[in-house]
C-alpha cells in the first residue's frame, strides 16, 4: 500500500516539478516522497526507481509512438544504441529510474536518521 | 551511523546527477548532458514532433503592426499574407527562426569565425580554431560591418532588416530551453539574439562560397615549375569549345576604362619564378555553380516564356533554402528564401521570375607585403614606408583561453597571411588580400526590388546596385521579355592580372577601377529565342576586359544545343531538361580515348570494359556502368599525364581543368605532357591511354567485386547534416548525373533548388529542393522532399493569387495568425 502510494506520488511530483525545474529535480521529488512516506531504504529505492522507470519510460514511449520513431531512431544511432528506438526508451527509463531511486534511498535514510530509532530494519 | 549512511547516499546521488549533467568525453567528441538530453520533458524527446503535428496557432506579439495570416500547405510551405511589407518581413524572420533557428546561427557563426566558441578547439578531427582564424583573417567580420553600414543607410533595407531581426528575436525570446532545436542540446549551448549584422554575415558567407574561388598561390607555384607556354597550355584563358552566355560574335562597345599594364609586368610578374603557400586553404567547392535558362514565347506552346534555375551548392540538412510565399499590398512573391536573410532570393512574383547562376569571376587577389620589421607596423609601398593599420580579432574557444589575432591592414586589404599564421613553406612572407566582398554593398536592396519588380526596367533597376557575389541574373516576364545580365561590381583587369600573387610594393599592380556596370555582359530578347548560363565564360575573347576566374564550358554547350533544338516547349519538357543525365564531356572524350587506344595490346579484362564504354549511351543514369568506367579511366589518364610533372615540387598546384586537358590532346597529337619525365623512354598518348586503362581495370575489378560498378552506387550521393553527424543525414541516394552534366549532382553537391516558372496568366511553377521545410531532425518535414528530388520529380508550387480566400484553397492545412499584443 505504502509502496504504491509512494510510487504514484513520486511520479506525480516528478512530472509537476519537471514542468518548471531542471531534469534532476526528479531526485528531489523521489526524496521528498520517501521522507514523507517512510519505507525501508531498499523498498524506498525500488519505489523511486520504478516510479521514474514508468514515468520516463511511458512518456518517451508515447512520444516515440506519436513521432513514428523518426527522432529516436536517429538519436539511437548517435548515442549509440544500434538505431533502436525501443533501446533509447529503455535507456531513458533506466537513467530516470536510477536517479530517482537514489533520491528515494537518500530520503528514506534521512527520515531514519532524523527519527533516530534503532528498531527500523533495512528490509 | 545513520547520518553517515544518509550522507553517503546523498553524496552518491549528487555524484550521479553531476555525471549525468555534464558533457563527457567520448572519442574525439563530447557527449550531450545525458540526464538533460534524455529527460522526456527537457531533452531530445521534446524535439520528437508528432506525425500529425498541429501548426495552427494564434500569436500575439509586440513588434507587429497589423494582422498577418500564415497558411501552411500540405508540404509545410507558408503562404504569408500581411497588411504591409514591414509585417511581412517580421513574420519571415519569425518563421525562419521557428523552423530553422539552429542553422541560421551556426552558419553566421561560421562566417564570423566563431565556431570554436560552440564546438571547442577541436572536435571529431576538425580544427575549428584554424577555420575561425581563416575567416577572421580573410576579413569576413570587417567586410560585414562595412556592408551593414551601407545597408542601414538605405531606409528600405534598414526597415526590412529591422523587422526581420525583430521577428527572429520575437521567436527566440519566447523559446524555452526544452524547445531548443536538437543541435543546441547535442552541443550544449543556447541561441543568442539575432542582429542585422548576422544577416549581412550570412550574405558574406555566400560571397565566400561564390566569389572566393581563386588559385593565386597554386598558380604562382606553377610558374616555378612550368614555362609560360606550358602555363598557357595547362591553364588557358578561353576554352576552344566555349559557347559563351553572350553568343560569340556579339560586338562590345569600346571600354570606358583604359588599363595601364604595369611596366615590367612580364619580367617582374608573369615570368617571375616564385613559390608561395598558405597556412590553411579553405576553398569553396570548385563546382559551386548553377544552370539557368529562359525560353521565349516563340519556342513555347503557350507563347509565354518559361524560366528555369537550379543553383548547384553543397547538399546539406537542414537545407540552405526555405520555401515561402509572401503577399502584401505591394508585392506577391514566391520562391526559395535564405534562413538568415529577408526576402525571396530565387523565385517569381505575379508579373515576372528571376534566377541566378554564379559568375565565376576572380575577384580575390593577393599581394606580397614587405614589412619594415616584425612589429608589422610599416610596409614598403611606392618607394617609402607606409603605416599599417591593425585589427584585433578575439577568438573565444569553449573551455580554453581566448586567442587574439592581430591583423595588419594595408592599402590593399588585411594581411591575411603573415609569419604568425605560418605557411607550409615557412618562408616568412606576408600576403595581403584584396577581395571584392570587402567593399561595402547592399545586396538586400536588389532582392527587395526583385520581389516588387513588374517589367524589364524594374529588373534592370533592381540589379543596378548589386555588387558581390557576381551572378548571371536571368529574368522573364509575363509580357514576354526575357533578359540576362552578368551583374556585379567587377575589377577591370589586364590580361592575367591577379592570376598569380602580385607585388605589394607598387601601386601599378593595384586594381585600377571597376568595369562600368553598363559594360557588364547582357542580352535581352535574343532572336534565337532563349538565354542561358551555366558558369561558362560569359563572353568570347573580344570582350575588352580580362575576367580571370574558373569557368566550365560543358553544361553551357549541352544546354544551348538542347534548347536550340527545342520547339513547343512546355514545363514538362523543361523538367526533363533540368534533370537530364547526358554526359556531353564523355561525348567529346570517348572518341579521343578510343583513337589513342592500341586495340592490339588489350588484355581480356581491359577489352571488356572498353566494350562497355563503347556501347554506353552516354547517360549518367544510376544503373549504367559506362559512366563509372569513363570517369575512372579519364581520371587515371589525367594523373598519368600530370603526376610526373606535378610531383617535381612538393608545392600546392592547381590541377588543370578537364577542358584544358581534353582540348590540349585534341589540338596536339604529340601532347608533350604524355611523356613520363621520370622514365628514360619517351611515352606518347597511346602509351598514356593504355597505362591509364590498365590501372583503371584493376580499380574497376575491385569496384565490381564490391558491387559498386553502377554509377549510382559508385557516385553515392548524400545530403549531409551540417555537423556531419551520419544519423542526421541521408546517404546513398539513387540519383544520377554528375560534373559537366545538366543534372550536376556530385556525392555531396548538386542542384540545391530546382525551379521552373511558366509565365502564363495564372503562373504555373514547379520546384523541389533536397531537404524539407523543417530543420528539426525529429520532424517528418525534415527531409520530406529528398526522395522526390532524387527521383527527378517536382512539386507544383501553390502560388495563391492576391485576394484569394484561404478557405478556397484546397491544399492549405494549418493557419497561424499574428496580431499585435
Amino acid at each position: 500500500m505504502k509502496f504504491t502510494a509512494a510510487l504514484i506520488l513520486t511520479m506525480l511530483l516528478a512530472f509537476a516539478m519537471c514542468l518548471f525545474l531542471p531534469w534532476w529535480t526528479i531526485a528531489l521529488a523521489a526524496m521528498i516522497v520517501a521522507v514523507c512516506i517512510y519505507q525501508w531504504p531498499l523498498r524506498a529505492f525500488f519505489a523511486g526507481f520504478l516510479a521514474l522507470f514508468l514515468l520516463w519510460g511511458m512518456q518517451s514511449f508515447f512520444i516515440d509512438q506519436q513521432n513514428g520513431h523518426l527522432l529516436a531512431s536517429k538519436v539511437a544511432q548517435i548515442l549509440p544504441l544500434g538505431g533502436s528506438p525501443f533501446a533509447l526508451v529503455l535507456v531513458t527509463a533506466f537513467v530516470g529510474a536510477l536517479v530517482a531511486g537514489m533520491g528515494a534511498l537518500t530520503g528514506s535514510l534521512l527520515r531514519r536518521a532524523i527519527e533516530g530509532s534503532g528498531a527500523r530494519q533495512m528490509f | 551511523m545513520k547520518w553517515i549512511a544518509f550522507l553517503v547516499s546523498l553524496m552518491l546521488t549528487t555524484g550521479l546527477i553531476i555525471v549525468l549533467n555534464v558533457p563527457l568525453p567520448a572519442g574525439g567528441n563530447k557527449t550531450p548532458r545525458i540526464g538533460a538530453f534524455l529527460s522526456p520533458q527537457h531533452g531530445c524527446w521534446q524535439n520528437a514532433e508528432p506525425l500529425d503535428a498541429d501548426f495552427n496557432a494564434d500569436l500575439r506579439l509586440a513588434g507587429i503592426s497589423g494582422k498577418v495570416t500564415v497558411s501552411f500547405d500540405e508540404r509545410l510551405v507558408p503562404h504569408v499574407n500581411a497588411a504591409n511589407d514591414r509585417d511581412a518581413y517580421f513574420v519571415q524572420g519569425y518563421l525562419h527562426a521557428k523552423f530553422r533557428l539552429w542553422q541560421m546561427e551556426f552558419q553566421t557563426h561560421a562566417a564570423a569565425g566563431r565556431l570554436s566558441e560552440i564546438m571547442g578547439a577541436k572536435s571529431g578531427g576538425t580544427d575549428f580554431v584554424q577555420i575561425d582564424k581563416y575567416f577572421r583573417r580573410l576579413g569576413m567580420v570587417s567586410a560585414a560591418e562595412a556592408s551593414l553600414i551601407e545597408m542601414e543607410k538605405n531606409p528600405v533595407t534598414k526597415a526590412e532588416s529591422d523587422a526581420y531581426t525583430a521577428g527572429v528575436n520575437a521567436y527566440i525570446s519566447a523559446l524555452s530551453p526544452n524547445k531548443f532545436p536538437l543541435e543546441y542540446k547535442l552541443l550544449g549551448y543556447h541561441p543568442e539574439p539575432w542582429t542585422n549584422l548576422k544577416s549581412v554575415l550570412f550574405l558574406k558567407y555566400m560571397s565566400f562560397d561564390l566569389a572566393g574561388g581563386e588559385n593565386d598561390f597554386e598558380m604562382t607555384n606553377a610558374k616555378s615549375l612550368f614555362s609560360v607556354k606550358e602555363i598557357e597550355q595547362l591553364y588557358p584563358v578561353v576554352a576552344d569549345s566555349l559557347d559563351p552566355v553572350i553568343p560569340k560574335g556579339t560586338v562590345f562597345s569600346n571600354p570606358g576604362l583604359s588599363l595601364k599594364v604595369p611596366v615590367g609586368a612580364d619580367s617582374a610578374y608573369y615570368n617571375e619564378r616564385d613559390t608561395a603557400a598558405v597556412a590553411v586553404n579553405i576553398k569553396p567547392d570548385r563546382d559551386n555553380g548553377s544552370n539557368n535558362w529562359a525560353v521565349a514565347g516563340s519556342r513555347t506552346v503557350s507563347g509565354k516564356p518559361i524560366l528555369c534555375n537550379d543553383p548547384h551548392l553543397g547538399l546539406n540538412l537542414p537545407s540552405l533554402w526555405y520555401e515561402m510565399q509572401i503577399t502584401t499590398p505591394s508585392y506577391n512573391a514566391y520562391g526559395a528564401t535564405f534562413p538568415g536573410s529577408p526576402s525571396v532570393i530565387i523565385g517569381f512574383n505575379d508579373s515576372c521570375a528571376w534566377g541566378f547562376t554564379n559568375a565565376q569571376r576572380d575577384v580575390r587577389d593577393y599581394y606580397e607585403i614587405r614589412f619594415r620589421d616584425t612589429t608589422r607596423k610599416e610596409y614598403w609601398f611606392n618607394g617609402s614606408w607606409h603605416k599599417a593599420g591593425n585589427r584585433r580579432e578575439v577568438i573565444r574557444v569553449k573551455g580554453q583561453p581566448d586567442i587574439i589575432e592581430n591583423i595588419a591592414l594595408t592599402l590593399f586589404g588585411p594581411v591575411m597571411y603573415d609569419p604568425t599564421y605560418s605557411n607550409k613553406l615557412n618562408n616568412g612572407k606576408s600576403y595581403a588580400v584584396r577581395w571584392k566582398a570587402h567593399d561595402p554593398g547592399n545586396e538586400l536592396l536588389t532582392f527587395n526590388k526583385l520581389e516588387h519588380a513588374k517589367v524589364y526596367n524594374d529588373f534592370v533597376e533592381a540589379i543596378s546596385t548589386y555588387k558581390c557575389p557576381g551572378q548571371n541574373m536571368l529574368f522573364a516576364a509575363k509580357n514576354g521579355n526575357i533578359a540576362i545580365v552578368q551583374q556585379g561590381e567587377f575589377p577591370a583587369k589586364w590580361r592575367r592580372q591577379g592570376d598569380f600573387v602580385m607585388p605589394g610594393n607598387d601601386s601599378a599592380y593595384m586594381w585600377q577601377g571597376n568595369i562600368p556596370m553598363n559594360e557588364n555582359p547582357m542580352m535581352e530578347n535574343p532572336a534565337r529565342g532563349f538565354l542561358s548560363s551555366a558558369n561558362q565564360l560569359p563572353v568570347d575573347g573580344s570582350y575588352p576586359y580580362y575576367l580571370g576566374g574558373s569557368f566550365t564550358p560543358y553544361r553551357g554547350i549541352i544546354i544551348n544545343r538542347r534548347l536550340g533544338n527545342m520547339v513547343n516547349v512546355t514545363a514538362d519538357s523543361m523538367k526533363q531538361l533540368q534533370t537530364d543525365n547526358y554526359n556531353i564531356f564523355a561525348e567529346m572524350v570517348r572518341p579521343v580515348l578510343l583513337k589513342y587506344l592500341d586495340v592490339a595490346k588489350l588484355q581480356t579484362g581491359e577489352a571488356a570494359y572498353v566494350n562497355q564504354l563503347k556501347n554506353w549511351n552516354l547517360r549518367n543514369d544510376i544503373d549504367e556502368t559506362g559512366p563509372t568506367i569513363f570517369k575512372v579511366w579519364w581520371d587515371n589518364l589525367e594523373s598519368t599525364l600530370f603526376n610526373d610533372e606535378f610531383a617535381r615540387a612538393n608545392l600546392p598546384l592547381k590541377w588543370p581543368d578537364n577542358s584544358a586537358v581534353l582540348e590540349g590532346i585534341i589540338r596536339d597529337s604529340l601532347y608533350h605532357f604524355a611523356d613520363d619525365i621520370r622514365t628514360p623512354v619517351r611515352e606518347d598518348l597511346k602509351i598514356a591511354v593504355h597505362r591509364a586503362l590498365t590501372k583503371s581495370t584493376m580499380q574497376l575489378d575491385s569496384l565490381r567485386t564490391a558491387g559498386k560498378l553502377s554509377w549510382g552506387k559508385y557516385k553515392s550521393t548524400a545530403v549531409r547534416h551540417l555537423l556531419r553527424i551520419p544519423a542526421l543525414g541521408r546517404y546513398s541516394l539513387p540519383i544520377g548525373g554528375g560534373v559537366h552534366i545538366i543534372n550536376a549532382t556530385k556525392p555531396y553537391h548538386g542542384p540545391s533548388w530546382r525551379m521552373i516558372v511558366h509565365l502564363t496568366n495564372e503562373i504555373e511553377a514547379y520546384g523541389v529542393y533536397p531537404g524539407g521545410q523543417s530543420g528539426n531532425p525529429g520532424s517528418r518535414y525534415y527531409d520530406s522532399f529528398i526522395d522526390t528530388w532524387a527521383a527527378g520529380k517536382y512539386y507544383k508550387l501553390l502560388f495563391i493569387p492576391r485576394g484569394t480566400a484561404s478557405k478556397n484553397v484546397g491544399q492549405l492545412r494549418w493557419t497561424m495568425t499574428f496580431s499585435k499584443a
